[in-house]
């Protein structure tokens, strides 16, 4: 033995462990930049949302939005912006659970998952990036929407909204985990993926307001952990909120913390072939 | 000091018995293989060792510490190539290499220097800053041993290390692997169906089918454990009845065995002196034409124990 | 007759010359191996043979069909098994069969008599009506096999079938390789594996850098790579009064000697044997094991090819293969 190092054997792994986390991190970054493609089809679609069906129903909702149950002189693009950058943050954090499962398959989990490092700490980098993707997309969304011309509140609060998008984004990133710990291969979990993503979104007080649905269908956009989650984020931005802020923040604290915390278990208990 | 103990390791999955209650030792600095046919449980075994999969029974202990209750200390010490790809392609060489070093908590200098001691040493400098996924698949393996030995491990499991490759790189995987092992001391724990390539590497194996290890030792016990070495002759001139009987009287040979002007003598054991036929032959006036010494060679024990499959499942 | 003739056939890619002027006739019933390091050449050389590429000079006939001119009598004409699993992994070995039978226009009933046939040749019997991904990997390169030559072509092109194969399935996919032979069949193999080679082909090329540096039969490209060695070990070191006494020997050509050991170069094979015995006995040496080592073909394909690594830039295909070196 040669050149043998200090760098092993003696070393048991921590709960959080700062140079694992950062390599994880960094490298969903580069991957994130790698392929320009990915980052560029990431950011189309919410900005067609707003393009194509928030400017145009803005247009007739000035001329008598009571008939989108908006309250009076708010103009529907302010209130769909919320619902878009909700949106962004759901599909990408959803699919920040997937790249377990693309590792998965391509072999690369093994590769993480023989190093000496605590199953708390892999999952908390590989999330740390997903989230920073996700919520970098949120946010290029948010002030794209602000150039086309929402109207932000003038307050702090708005900061909140920050608070409700790692919020949402830990809720989806926990379904997404425990889905992909869940499911073996991938052309089965892409199709599960869209079983869930698309109802989540739709099923919501993303695009349209509670008022309008119908009443059964209002059920089941108050069990659904998104709409506290965008409507959380739409009070803290334009201050058009169905539920006030603190239940909003009480109820997808909850979720994330269920969801999140049963992810992290399934993670941390399955096997890695 | 044995650094792999495996103790009654069995796995299953659903109704197959994928390891089926294997024991083995590892010797510090031995090369051991696990050689068996697709499907025998090497790579199975291997991922247990490697705390990738959990056994169902039995246990192991690598380094002294054990795969179940120290899966840590066991990961530190150990480097691994799997069978599949586990190379993140969207990453240069060096990035896999960097993330690799930092999940094993390696501090930066010491990082940059072992970084680039074994992209030299797999020949990879060149390509070190070009994304995996412009690699050869000769190249995506080198990158794996290279990766498997930044931290310095004490045990390297390789599954399957050459499938697929070409000539010019199994080679140089074979005199990389051997390097490590006699130059570095690395214990090497190696799966493969291939045998010449177990045969080049291994100072001791396992041949393991359907789950079972089915035969263990050198290369050399194995060959003897499954047959005596025979010595075919062919030799021209009359009679040769006298020199057959004067074979049989020798002291290490089993029997004598004469058809079609050829005589096939079993041995009683290997070491002997084939000088003594020739002097025989040349005292009963006879000229020996040819003569073959026949060792079972490894490929026999191979199909000796892993023997044919009657049904391929 | 040939059944393949190549002339000074080409291919350059940009400023790279894949193939180099390569000229190389198999004839009829041959199985001929093409062999060579990764990106000498080979792959490309295929690809314009089974005319998925066009070359960019030079010609090559297929049963006396131009390759680019006639590329739909090629076709006609030629099987391939391809290094990559090829069938469909949801579909039954028959299925696979029957549904490559109809796009060579076979009538149904000459679809089912011969499916019958490759499946009893290639004892697949039992087995059809099973999805392949439910078969060993060696049984589902058993289909792959009978499915190249299920519509009797007149060459076939296999490209590495025992790649991923244990050395039983290996073996027994040799025999039925072998097998095919009756079938009157030409094949052209390319494979890494070069025991591979010198157990199945008649003649092999070697191609490297795009260019065929050899191509003769096993047996006469040995001979080039090295002369043959008489390897004899001598119990407790008792050997150099016997090393002198061979140095006397005309027919030795060269002596190594490590105290164990000892190499003779020699001319003239296995007869030396009962020679080198002789000498033994005079000198009162204790011999405890003696035998001939030929060179290889592997030598061989050293010999003309070198040792170092080639550099080839990875592709998709590169990649989606070591993905796929599980399933295989």
């Amino acid at each position: 033995m040669e050149n043998a190092t200090v760098s092993r054997g003696s070393r048991v792994s921590r709960l959080i462990d700062p140079l694992p986390i950062y390599i994880m991190w960094l490298r969903e970054m580069k991957r994130m930049f790698r392929v320009k493609a990915r980052l560029i089809s990431n950011l189309l679609m919410p900005v067609l949302f707003l393009a194509f069906l928030g400017l145009p129903l803005s247009m007739v909702s000035m001329n008598g939005s009571e008939m989108f149950g908006l309250p009076p002189g708010v103009d529907f693009l302010d209130f769909l912006a919320p619902g878009i950058i909700g949106m962004t943050i759901l599909f990408s954090s959803l699919m920040g659970g997937a790249s377990v499962v693309w590792d998965k398959e391509f072999g690369f989990l093994k590769e993480v998952m023989v190093a000496p490092v605590s199953r708390f700490s892999i999952l908390l980098g590989r999330q740390a990036g997903a989230m920073t993707i996700s919520i970098g997309q949120a946010l290029i969304i948010l002030l794209i929407a602000t150039l086309m011309g929402v109207n932000l509140q003038n307050s702090p609060v708005v900061l909140l909204s920050i608070v409700f998008m790692v919020l949402t984004s830990a809720t989806f990133m926990g379904l997404g985990l425990i889905l992909a710990t869940k499911l073996g291969e991938m052309e089965g979990f892409m199709a599960i993926l869209s079983l869930f993503q698309m109802p989540l979104f739709f099923m919501s007080v993303a695009l349209f307001p509670l008022d309008l649905m119908p009443k059964w269908l209002g059920y089941i956009i108050c069990l659904n952990p998104f709409t506290y989650g965008v409507d959380g984020m739409r009070g803290a931005l334009v201050g058009i909120s169905t539920f006030p802020l603190l239940l909003d923040l009480g109820v997808i604290f909850a979720w994330a913390a269920v969801l999140a915390g049963l992810g992290t278990h399934f993670f941390s208990t399955m096997e890695a072939d | 000091m044995k650094i792999i103990e495996v103790r009654g390791l069995s796995k299953n999955f659903g109704n197959i018995k994928a390891v089926d209650n294997v024991s083995f030792d590892v010797e510090e600095g031995e090369c051991f293989g696990l050689l068996g046919p697709n499907g025998a449980g090497k790579t199975t075994t291997l991922k247990i060792l490697a705390t990738v999969l959990n056994p169902d029974s039995g246990s192991a202990k690598i380094c002294g510490y054990s795969i179940l209750e120290n899966k840590d200390e066991v990961r530190a010490n150990l480097g691994m190539v799997f069978e599949e790809m586990s190379l993140d392609i969207q990453l240069t060489g060096r990035d896999n290499l960097d993330f690799h070093a930092c999940m094993y908590h390696m501090p930066r200098e010491e990082r940059k220097r072992r970084i680039a001691e074994v992209l030299k040493m797999v020949a990879l400098e060149d390509k070190a800053d070009v994304p995996v996924k412009d690699y050869s698949g000769g190249m995506q393996r080198r990158l794996e041993i290279a990766r498997s030995m930044l931290t310095n491990p004490r045990v390297l499991l390789l599954d399957e290390p050459t499938v697929g490759l070409d000539v010019q790189t199994r080679r140089f995987m074979w005199d990389h692997v051997r390097d490590m092992n006699h130059k570095q001391g690395v214990t090497v724990l190696l799966a493969t169906h291939y045998i010449e390539e177990a045969e080049y590497l291994c100072d001791r194996m396992a041949i393991m089918n359907q789950g079972r290890i089915v035969a263990i030792g050198t290369p050399s016990e194995l060959k003897d454990s499954v047959g005596k070495s025979v010595v075919s002759l062919t030799i021209s001139g009359n009679s040769s009845g006298e020199f057959t009987r004067m074979l049989s009287g020798l002291p290490w040979v089993e029997n004598v065995q004469q058809k079609d002007g050829q005589i096939e003598i079993g041995l009683k054991r290997e070491n002997i002196n084939l000088a003594e036929i020739a002097d025989l032959a040349q005292k009963s006036g006879l000229t020996i034409t040819s003569i073959k010494l026949h060792k079972p060679s490894l490929e026999d024990v191979f199909f000796q124990y892993a023997g044919i499959p009657v049904e391929e499942e | 007759m040939n059944v393949l003739e190549v002339e000074g056939l080409t291919k350059i890619f940009g400023d790279f010359t894949a193939v180099d002027h390569i000229s190389f006739t198999v004839p009829e019933g041959e199985i001929f191996g093409f062999l060579g390091p990764n990106g000498a050449g080979k792959s490309t050389t295929i690809k314009m043979l089974t005319t998925i590429l066009n070359p960019t000079s030079g010609e090559a006939r297929v049963c006396g069909y131009d390759i680019v001119r006639e590329r739909d009598e090629v076709r006609r004409n030629i099987g391939i098994v391809f290094q990559d699993p090829s069938t469909d992994r949801f579909l039954t070995g028959r299925e696979n069969l029957r549904y490559h039978a109809v796009m060579y226009h076979l009538s149904p009933k000459e679809i089912e008599e011969r499916i019958d046939e490759v499946l009893d040749l290639l004892e697949l019997r039992g087995r059809e009506d099973t999805p392949i991904n439910d078969c060993s990997t060696g049984i589902q390169r058993r289909f792959e096999v009978a499915r190249g030559f299920l519509t009797h072509p007149r060459l076939l092109f296999l490209d590495e079938p025992t790649i991923g194969l244990d050395m039983q399935a290996r073996k027994r996919l040799w025999s039925y390789i072998d097998k095919l032979r009756k079938e009157e069949i030409t094949i052209l193999l390319t494979t890494h594996y070069i025991e591979e080679a010198d157990y199945l082909c008649d003649r092999v090329g070697i191609i490297d850098h795009g260019k065929i540096v050899a191509i003769d039969t096993p047996q006469n490209l040995k001979h080039v790579a090295g002369s043959e060695v008489v390897r004899v070990e001598v119990a407790n070191g008792q050997g150099t009064k016997f090393a002198d006494a061979l140095r006397a020997v005309d027919w030795i050509t060269a002596i190594e000697y490590d105290g164990h050991e000892m190499r003779l170069s020699v001319v003239g094979g296995e007869r030396r044997i009962p020679e080198v015995l002789a000498v033994a006995s005079q000198t009162g040496t204790p011999i405890t094991s003696v035998e001939l080592v030929r060179p290889s073909l592997e030598d061989a394909f050293l010999y003309y090819t070198g040792k170092t690594i080639r550099e080839e830039e990875g592709s998709m295909q590169d990649l989606m293969r070591t993905r796929m070196r599980k399933r295989r």
